[in-house]
């Protein structure tokens, strides 16, 4: 049974927050709430990530998701001003929508949750992580990810200019 | 410590939900906002799964990192289009894009 300390009730709080986030962010029908609620989300998930011993996840979390894309799809909505005449939120598909959902959730509850239900606890985990420096030194090692590193790199540069080229003005 | 399942629970409803709001909303913003869902869901599959299986390796976590920035990436290029977009149709619903429709 789930002993009641910190760790675990700090990961209902924060799946609390990730999933009702989440809801919130699908059904509200102003675009300023959704966005905020995706923050909220966000930082849900930047706390989960404290909780699995990965705090440089969880602080970039922070720093990209909430500083950067939330930020952007803010400003991106006030842009477009998609908060006047919206009309209904949900298209006319909505129920199979739903049902597409259902499905995918039932999906992964079977093929991914029931193999490792009840499973693994605390006892036989191991309680040595590795850090953030081991997982600096992996991301530029030559015998692990220095290649894909690179390749994401270049895909940033490439995302920025095309961002850039596609939302100029023509004049 | 909270068993894995649980963790995994929480980022397959989080997907589910972001597939709904793919598949059902009207508003293209709405729909990049519920794919950052479904990423973010993914990354929390991807550091459990790291953090219970193999912690002393760090592909987990790099691989959640890629996920970033190709989340991103991603974003930064979706917004553009919607603007590009918003420009030409006067229109962020994406049943009015429908030039290609037959």
């Amino acid at each position: 049974m789930l002993e009641l300390n910190a760790q675990t009730i700090g990961f209902f709080i924060f799946s609390a927050l990730m999933v009702g986030g989440g809801l919130g962010v699908v059904t509200s029908r102003n675009l300023i709430h959704g966005a905020l609620y995706l923050i909220l989300s966000l930082f849900g998930g930047a706390g989960l990530f404290v909780l699995l011993s990965a705090p440089f996840l969880a602080a970039v979390q922070i720093l990209v998701y909430i500083g950067a894309i939330a930020i952007l799809i803010i400003f991106a909505v006030m842009l477009t001003r998609s908060m006047t005449r919206m009309g209904e939120v949900f298209n006319t598909q909505w129920w199979l929508s739903a049902l597409v959902a259902i499905a995918v959730f039932a999906l992964l509850v079977v093929g991914v949750i029931m193999p490792v239900f009840g499973g693994l606890d605390m006892s036989t985990v191991s309680a040595e992580v590795g850090t953030t420096m081991e997982l600096g030194i992996a991301l530029v090692d030559g015998n692990q990810f220095v290649l894909p590193f690179e390749v994401a790199s270049l895909l940033l540069t490439a995302a920025m200019i095309g961002a850039i080229v596609i939302a100029r003005d023509r004049d | 410590m909270v068993p894995l399942w649980m963790y995994l629970l929480v980022a397959a409803a989080l997907f589910a939900i972001g597939t709904y709001g793919v598949l059902s909303r009207r508003n293209a913003v709405a729909i990049l906002m519920s794919v950052e869902l479904m990423l973010s869901a993914v990354n929390i599959n991807l550091v459990a799964f790291w953090r219970y299986q193999s912690p002393l390796e760090m592909s987990g976590q790099a691989f959640a990192a890629f996920v970033f920035v190709v989340a991103a990436a991603e974003a930064a290029v979706g917004l553009a289009i919607i603007i590009a977009v918003y420009r030409s149709r006067r229109s962020v619903i994406v049943e009015d894009v429908n030039l290609l429709q037959g």
